[in-house]
C-alpha cells in the first residue's frame, strides 16, 4: 500500500537532514536495509494505530525543539554511588575524557564508530537484526531511522558474571542537541550482565538498544530518564532470549514533556523469564508512553509487565502492552498490570493492554486502573498521627511498590524509592 | 478527659441527621460503653470524634482534657492523644506495618515537640508488645493488614494502641470478626492498657465483650442520642432483654 503523500515527504525531509555513521561492509549493509525498512513504512504519524495517543510530530521533525538544560541544586546524581564502568555521553556523543576505561574480566566493550569500521563483527548478526524482527506486526520506524543514522553507541558482549555494571552516563548540555545513539548487548550463555542508563541525554533522543541473551544467560537493565522536563525522548529495547535466560528491566521517568519508551520482547528459548517495569512522575507537562510487545515463542516461558505512573495537574500517562502467545507456547505464564495514580481531575491515563493467545495450556492475566488515593487508607494513616502530606507520600509510595519490587538489586532498589520519595516532596502542594 | 456536649451531626452529602445532641462524658481512667442498635449513631460518634470526613457538626462541643477536638485535623487529634480502633480496619499493601507503626510514633512525638524514637529503641519496644499480643515477626513486616485475618487485624489495632499510648482510647466493635480465643486476646491487651490517666469509649453490640473488659459506666444509644446511663448491669439487662425495653422505658 502506498504511503500516503504527507507521509513520504515528513520521512524524505528527515532523511535528507541525517548522515550515515561512516562504516565497513556490514555496518553499511545494515544501514542500507534500515533505510530500505523506514521508506517503506514511513516516520509515525498521527494516525497510526499505536501512536493515537501519543503525538510524534516532535520526535519526526527535521530540527529537534530546543528543551532547555535543567541543573540540580545540592543533588547528587543518581547511582553516583554504585561501582560501575561508567561510559559517559554528552549530547549523545562519546566522550573518552569522562569515561573509565573499561578492563573487567568477561567483558568487551566497543565503540560502534571503531567497530563499525572493521569489515567483518560480532555484532552483524544482531545489529539492526533485532530491531528488524521487531518490525513484525508492529511497525517502529523511529527505531529503523535509528540503524540507519546512529551517531555513536557501543557494542558490549558479556562472556562471563560480570562483576560490575556497565553505567552510560547521558549528560545534556545543548539545548538545541539531537542525539541518535544505538548500543548492541550480546550476553553469551551463563554469562550476567547489568547495564545502568542514565540522563536526559539531549534536547531530543532517539536511543536503540539491542540484546541478546544466549542460553542460561542473565540481563538486567536499569535506568532513570533525566529530570530535564522539556527534553523529548523515543527509545527502544529490543531483546531476544535464549531458554532459561532472564531479562529484568526497570525505568523510573520523572518529568519530560515527552518520552516514548518502546520495548519489544522475544521469548526464543524455553524456561525464558522477561520482566518489564516502570515507575513514571509527571506533573503538568507531562506526556510518558510505554508500549510494549512480548511475544511468547517457547514453551514454559514466563513474562512480567508492571507498569506505574503518578500523574498530576494535566499529566498525561500512555500505555500499549501486549502479550502475543503464539502456536506452541504452551504453558506460558504471562503478567501485565498498568495503573496510575490520578493526583487530581486534570491527570489523564489512556491504555490499551492486549492479549493475543494461540496456545491452549497457558495462564495470562492483564488488569489496567487508573483512580485517585484511597480515601480510607489515607484516613487511616492520619488517626494514627501520621500528617495528611507524609500520609499521600506513603500510599503513592504504596503504590508503585509493586513496580520497585521488580528490581533484583536491593541496594539499586532503595536508591530508585528513595528518589521516588524526594520527587514526591519536592512536588506535593 | 472526654467531653462531648450536645453534639449534633449530620451527613455532609445529604440533609441527614445522625447524632441529635449527645452529651458524654469519659473520665480518665474510666471505661465508658456504648451499645445500642443498629442505625444508632455509634459509629458515627466514633468517626466524628477521630475527623473522619463527609460529616459536618451542626451544634455542640468535643473536648479532649479541654483541648476542641472537632477544629482539628485527625492527625492533630491523633497528636492529642486520641485513638480509634476501627471496626474494619483497613488493608494498606505496599506499605510495611512496622514502617507505618514508627512513622505514626515519630510523626506524634514530633508533633508534641519530643525526641523521635530510634530505630533500635522502637524495634525492642515493639517486640515486647507484640509478643503480649501473639504478633510474630512476619505480622510485622508484611504490609498493614494485608492479608490478616479479622483477629490479626484486630490485634494489630490494638498493637497500635499500645505502641501509640494514647490518652484516649475509642474501640468501635472491636470485638465483631472475633472468635472466643481471639477476643480474650484483644481484651486482654486492652486490660493491659487500663490505667489512671487513660480513658476508654468501647463501642460494642454485644455484652459478651464487657465481660472481657468491664466497664465502669455502660451508656444505650438509641436514634443519635444517649438514651440511658448505668453501670455493668445495664449491659446485662440488654443481654438478656434486647433493646426494645429498654427502647420503650424512655420513649
Amino acid at each position: 500500500m502506498a504511503l500516503p503523500q504527507a507521509k513520504l515527504d515528513a520521512t524524505e525531509a528527515r532523511l535528507a537532514a541525517l548522515t550515515p555513521l561512516a562504516g565497513g561492509a556490514w555496518l553499511t549493509a545494515a544501514q542500507d536495509q534500515a533505510v530500505a525498512r523506514l521508506r517503506a513504512m514511513g516516520l509515525p504519524g498521527r494516525r497510526d494505530e499505536y501512536w493515537r495517543y501519543t503525538r510524534p510530530d516532535r520526535l519526526i521533525s527535521v530540527e529537534p525543539t530546543p528543551a532547555s538544560v535543567f541543573k540540580a541544586k545540592d543533588e547528587t546524581p543518581i547511582f553516583d554511588a554504585f561501582d560501575a564502568i561508567k561510559l559517559v555521553f554528552v549530547d549523545g556523543v562519546f566522550s573518552p575524557d569522562l569515561s573509565d576505561q573499561p578492563a573487567v574480566d568477561g567483558l568487551e566493550i566497543e565503540r560502534l564508530s571503531d567497530a563499525g569500521a572493521k569489515d567483518i563483527h560480532w555484532a552483524k548478526d544482531l545489529y539492526g537484526v533485532l530491531e528488524a524482527r521487531g518490525q513484525n506486526p508492529v511497525e517502529r520506524p523511529l527505531a529503523a531511522l535509528n540503524t540507519a543514522y546512529a551517531q555513536d553507541g557501543f557494542l558490549i558482549r558479556a562472556t562471563g558474571k560480570v562483576s560490575k555494571p556497565v553505567r552510560m552516563i547521558y549528560l545534556h548540555e545543548s539545548t538545541t542537541s539531537d542525539a541518535i545513539l544505538h548500543h548492541v548487548i550480546k550476553v553469551e550463555e551463563g554469562a550476567d550482565l547489568t547495564v545502568i542508563e542514565n540522563g536526559p541525554a539531549a534536547a531530543r533522543f532517539n536511543k536503540v538498544m539491542e540484546v541478546d541473551v544466549a542460553d542460561t544467560g542473565a540481563f538486567h537493565h536499569i535506568r532513570a530518564q533525566g529530570r530535564d522536563h522539556e527534553r523529548q525522548a523515543a527509545t527502544h529495547i529490543f531483546a531476544r532470549l535464549g531458554r532459561e535466560s532472564l531479562f529484568k528491566s526497570f525505568t523510573l521517568t520523572a518529568n519530560g514533556v515527552l518520552t516514548r519508551n518502546e520495548v519489544v520482547i522475544e521469548l526464543t528459548g524455553d524456561d525464558a523469564s522477561a520482566h518489564v517495569a516502570g515507575c513514571a512522575l509527571g506533573d503538568g507537562d507531562f506526556l510518558h508512553d510505554d508500549t510494549v510487545f512480548i511475544t511468547h515463542d517457547a514453551v514454559n516461558c514466563e513474562s512480567r509487565q508492571v507498569f506505574k505512573k503518578v500523574l498530576r495537574n494535566g499529566a498525561t500517562g500512555v500505555f500499549q502492552g501486549k502479550i502475543l502467545v503464539k502456536q506452541g507456547a504452551q504453558k506460558t505464564d504471562g503478567y501485565q498490570i498498568s495503573q496510575s495514580l490520578l493526583l487530581d481531575d486534570d491527570a489523564q491515563f489512556l491504555a490499551k493492554p492486549e492479549l493475543e493467545i494461540y496456545a491452549d495450556d497457558v495462564a495470562c492475566s492483564h488488569g489496567s486502573t487508573s483512580g485517585a488515593l484511597d480515601e480510607t487508607a489515607l484516613f487511616y494513616l492520619r488517626s494514627r498521627g501520621v500528617p495528611v502530606k507524609q500520609a499521600t507520600d506513603m500510599l503513592t509510595l504504596a503504590f508503585l511498590a509493586e513496580a520497585i519490587e521488580e528490581i533484583a538489586d536491593e541496594a539499586i532498589a532503595d536508591e530508585i524509592h528513595d528518589r521516588l520519595a524526594a520527587w514526591l516532596q519536592r512536588r506535593r502542594g | 478527659m472526654l467531653e462531648i456536649k450536645n453534639l449534633r451531626v449530620k451527613l455532609e452529602e445529604e440533609d441527614k441527621e445522625i447524632l441529635k445532641g449527645v452529651d458524654l462524658t469519659v473520665e480518665a481512667g474510666k471505661v465508658h460503653a456504648i451499645m445500642g442498635p443498629n442505625g444508632s449513631g455509634k459509629s458515627t460518634l466514633s468517626y466524628v470524634l477521630s475527623g473522619k470526613g463527609g460529616y459536618e457538626v451542626t451544634e455542640g462541643s468535643a473536648t479532649l482534657d479541654g483541648v476542641d477536638l472537632l477544629e482539628m485535623e485527625p492527625e492533630e487529634r491523633a497528636a492529642e492523644g486520641l485513638f480509634l480502633a476501627f471496626q474494619y480496619p483497613v488493608e494498606i499493601p505496599g506499605v510495611g506495618n512496622m514502617t507505618f507503626l514508627r512513622t505514626a510514633v515519630n510523626a506524634q512525638r514530633k508533633a508534641r515537640g519530643e525526641d523521635e524514637m530510634s530505630a533500635g529503641e522502637f524495634l525492642k519496644v515493639i517486640r515486647e508488645k507484640a509478643k503480649t499480643l501473639k504478633i510474630d515477626a512476619d505480622m510485622l513486616k508484611r504490609p498493614v493488614n494485608t492479608g490478616f485475618s479479622g483477629g490479626e487485624k484486630k490485634r494489630n489495632e490494638i498493637l497500635q494502641m499500645a505502641m501509640l499510648e494514647p490518652k484516649m482510647c475509642i474501640l468501635d466493635e472491636t470485638d465483631s470478626g472475633l472468635d472466643v480465643d481471639a477476643m480474650k486476646l484483644v481484651s486482654e491487651g486492652v486490660n493491659a492498657l487500663r490505667d489512671a490517666g487513660r480513658g476508654f469509649l468501647v463501642i460494642t453490640h454485644y455484652q459478651r465483650l464487657l465481660d472481657h473488659i468491664k466497664p465502669d459506666v455502660v451508656h444505650i444509644m438509641a436514634n443519635g442520642r444517649i438514651v440511658k446511663s448505668g453501670g455493668p448491669e445495664l449491659a446485662l439487662e440488654v443481654e438478656h432483654n434486647g433493646y426494645a425495653d429498654i427502647l420503650a422505658e424512655v420513649a
